[in-house]
């Protein structure tokens, strides 16, 4: 404040614009923080909640009734992680695919470190991936049968997504020329027993 | 009433507005067919929202109950079926008209100078509108709803580094769940409405700002009449086009009504066939597609291959067709702003342009292997989806269609330009 009593007036009376630019540029700086600070909260709150991180605890898996060649799913994350019992000709077809494929030793796909080998698994014939699409999170189709109708007669089973046509072989790895960048995420699990599995837990090695 | 009307306007301008904006809103007298399409985006927005409120007096945006709602609401609740297919065909319909609406503004020049911001402000529209359409289509909680959202959300978790707890992020959670419902059903009734209604607003006050164009591309302000003030080729919006959009509305609310009663699912266009099954996380449908209004960028999506592990370069190409709207008023160096007096060569590119986006639009709907593939003999392409490649030609086309605008406006053979509208 000036000694005569008027604010923002140099002694001639006129406005003192760079002070007045300064006092607005101050204000408008510290009013915009409180703006972020208050509007942060609001952005926290979309994240997924303490319930929603807490559903995505670990699932066992009881895999005793599980046929050769059969497929179960069970719900982890909620996402869909398959679970199925390989037959010895399936995985005897596996190397033979290999170039076909965009990435047959699975090294720029998503797997626990003792599951990064031909067949993407701990045990050769239990397999165990995240059934969604690495394209766009579609859950692509179990499809064991060898050379059918749709698929060709090259196809020597495997998973084919029906969205945007990705095809995989039976270890979730993934066609060279398909939209799908990389094969199919394996997620951690490890074995309980011979008979049960949870999924979400790493296996550490013994 | 003459007294009431002044204890009004001595306290709002009510008489003031109506004059400046309806009864002495001067707009070129030669408005053809395809200025319907503006009021009629209008009167489907009212519509739109008269009927949502209607529907959320019943829907509940709970992921056990949301699917049961609805079919409570086409059964149980009484006329529940009108308001429900109301708002599903006031969707499709709302995208037909919008369409419509760009479509005019390309053909008579309506982006050019001085109309720039409102072109860029209709973009704006446009985009609050498919984001709207997005949300609004989880609510039903139907495979297509759960899947589509799935596919579309996964769009941003390709995003490099930050994909994945961005994804999480918009979600609430790992995968599309009652909390993404939830707070897509928030987006779809407050947020994004509000933000609609205020760009129609601004929209509205931009165009009576600059003024209308017309099918000539002449600016009727050149040319005032020295004693009233008027543009000599303007006549009052009100009676004389209130009065035309009436004949409009009632012409589209016929056509509008043939759908509602009689093809509510638009032969599975409008309401696809999978969305009368509930969501279903464990099983994706045999085919997604989205609803057609969002197919052609869809097809850019589809055809653009994974580059370096990622797919986000499709997302890009994706995003990048929208945004290059908002460019179009400077990318445009033509001597003439209609169609009327442009030459072959930006009749050719809007023609090609037009081509390619139904074409990508059918593709969008269908599954990539629909024309089968190319023969291994032929060299570069065999074994490769004919429709992918075609895709991605008409990809290429819809981009030049803008990247080439400034070279082929310029060097158009157009024609003179009248002093006058030609009626």
């Amino acid at each position: 404040m000036a000694s005569d009593g008027t604010m923002n007036r140099s002694d001639d009376g006129a406005v003192d614009r760079k002070k007045r630019r300064f006092l607005i540029g101050a204000t408008a700086a510290v009013g915009s923080v409180g703006v972020v600070a208050a509007v942060l909260p609001l952005g926290w709150s979309m994240a997924p909640s303490e319930r929603a991180k807490a559903a995505g605890a670990p699932v066992e898996v009881d895999i005793s009734k599980l046929e050769p060649g059969q497929q179960i799913k069970v719900e982890w994350r909620g996402k869909v992680v398959w679970v199925i019992n390989r037959t010895p000709s399936m995985l005897g077809n596996l190397p033979k695919l290999d170039s076909q494929l965009a990435d047959p030793s699975s090294k720029d796909s998503i797997q626990p470190a003792d599951c990064k080998n031909t067949n993407r698994s701990i045990k050769p014939e239990i397999f165990v991936a995240v059934g969604i699409c690495t394209h766009l999170g579609c859950s692509p189709t179990y499809r064991p049968d060898i050379a059918p109708a749709d698929l060709g007669p090259e196809w020597l089973g495997g998973f084919f997504c029906p969205c945007h046509q990705s095809k995989f072989d039976l270890a979730a790895r993934v066609y060279k020329g398909v939209p799908a960048p990389t094969n199919l995420t394996i997620p951690p699990y490890k074995f309980l027993s011979n008979t049960r599995i949870v999924v979400g837990v790493e296996s550490k090695p013994a | 009433m003459q007294r009431m009307l002044d204890w009004i306007d001595a306290r709002f301008p009510l008489t003031a507005l109506w004059k400046s904006q309806v009864s002495e809103y001067y707009a070129p007298k030669n408005f053809n067919f395809w200025y319907f399409f503006g009021s009629l985006a209008l009167v489907v927005l009212v519509m739109q929202i008269v009927t949502g409120i209607f529907l959320t007096m019943n829907y509940k945006p709970d992921a056990t109950k949301a699917f049961e709602s609805v079919e409570y609401i086409m059964r149980d609740v009484a006329g529940g079926w009108f308001i429900r297919y109301a708002h599903s065909t006031g969707a499709s319909a709302f995208f037909i008209v919008v369409y419509l609406h760009m479509f005019r503004a390309l053909l008579y020049g309506s982006y050019r100078k001085p109309r720039e911001l409102l072109w860029i402000v209709g973009c704006f529209i446009y985009l609050a509108l498919m984001a709207e359409a997005f949300f609004g289509y989880l609510l039903p909680w139907g495979q297509m709803s759960y899947w589509g959202a799935q596919v579309i959300v996964n769009l941003f978790s390709t995003v490099p580094i930050i994909g994945d707890d961005l994804g999480a992020w918009i979600r609430g959670d790992y995968t599309v769940s009652d909390v993404t419902l939830n707070r897509f059903f928030a987006f779809h009734v407050i947020a994004v409405p509000l933000v609609l209604l205020l760009l129609v607003v601004v929209h509205l006050m931009a165009l009576h700002e600059v003024g209308s164009n017309n099918p000539d591309g002449v600016e009727i302000k050149d040319r005032k009449d020295p004693v009233t003030g008027h543009p000599v080729d303007g006549i009052p919006f009100h009676p004389y086009y209130t009065v035309k959009d009436l004949v409009g509305v009632v012409v589209f609310l016929a056509l509008f009504s043939i759908v509602l009663f009689f093809w509510p699912d638009g032969g599975g266009y409008f309401l696809e066939a999978n969305n009368f099954i509930p969501a279903n996380p464990l099983q994706t449908p045999e085919h997604i597609a989205p609803v057609w209004y969002f197919t052609p960028f869809y097809a850019m999506l589809r055809a653009v291959p994974s580059f370096m592990n990622s797919q986000f370069w499709g997302v890009l190409v994706m995003g990048a067709a929208v945004v290059i709207l908002f460019f179009m008023p400077w990318l445009d160096r033509g001597r003439v702003k209609s169609i009327r007096y442009r030459g072959t060569l930006y009749k050719g590119w809007l023609a090609a342009f037009v081509l390619s986006f139904l074409i990508l639009g059918y593709l969008g709907v269908v599954p990539v292997t629909v024309w089968g593939q190319f023969s291994e003999k032929i060299p570069l392409l065999g074994t490769a989806d004919k429709a992918t490649v075609v895709a991605r030609v008409l990809t290429v086309v819809y981009f030049l269609f803008f990247l080439l605008m400034p070279w082929y406006t310029a060097r158009d053979k157009t024609k003179p330009v009248p002093d006058r509208v030609t009626g």
